[in-house]
């Protein structure tokens, strides 16, 4: 049982570091404000739950997952809560997401 | 050794966050590098907590997640209203 948690550990590990990159390059890489917001909420979500799912897969039955799920919960109000205002506070400080009828 | 790849992975995916928050035009730009920063950053200290063998990083990681939390919606109150206590008028402040 110990070598299945293991294995799914290193898997949600490896593939949470993989959403964790694909979010940082599509930030770099989306051509607008606007959709590098959507391209950084894949990183805070999607990067982090597997992460620290991995990692509480590690840490198995004890205190330290419990922080970790502690953890894991505060950053999936908070990061979508600050992206949302952080588009509130642009929209409202005038820079209009790009439409296609703008040419 | 997975942890370590997927520390490794981490530090590569902040200074992605870094180059975003150096070339984006706009100040929200470096506002959202920024949060991103922080937020990999909680996970960057609770995989090196795991990588030592020292479960107590995971209070450090709590606490970095509420302050990048609060300071990124202080800036944005900063840029919105352009001031952090809007609320007062010069009559008012005379009150006191």
């Amino acid at each position: 049982m110990n070598i299945l948690a293991e294995l799914l550990a290193y898997a949600c590990l490896v593939s949470g570091a993989f959403f964790v990159i694909v979010g940082a390059i599509g930030v770099i890489r989306m051509p607008e404000f606007y959709t590098r917001l959507h391209a950084a909420s894949v990183t805070e979500t999607l990067g982090s739950i597997l992460v620290i799912a991995g990692l509480v897969l590690l840490a198995g039955f004890s205190l330290v997952s419990v922080k970790l799920l502690m953890v894991l919960l505060f950053i999936l109000f908070t990061s979508c809560t600050a992206v949302h205002a952080l588009a509130k506070a642009a929209i409202h400080g005038g820079l209009m997401p790009e439409t296609d009828d703008d040419d | 050794m997975i942890i370590t790849a997927t520390t490794i992975a981490i530090v590569i995916a902040m200074a992605i966050a870094l180059v975003r928050a150096y070339l984006g035009p706009t100040t929200y730009d470096r506002i959202l590098a920024v949060n991103l920063f922080g937020t990999i950053t909680v996970l960057f200290i609770s995989m090196f907590g795991f990588m030592t063998g020292r479960p107590d990083f995971l209070d450090i990681a709590l606490v970095y997640a509420l302050i990048n939390f609060i300071a990124t919606i202080a800036v944005l109150k900063f840029f919105e209203y352009g001031d952090l206590s809007p609320g007062r008028t010069p009559e008012q402040e005379r009150d006191i």
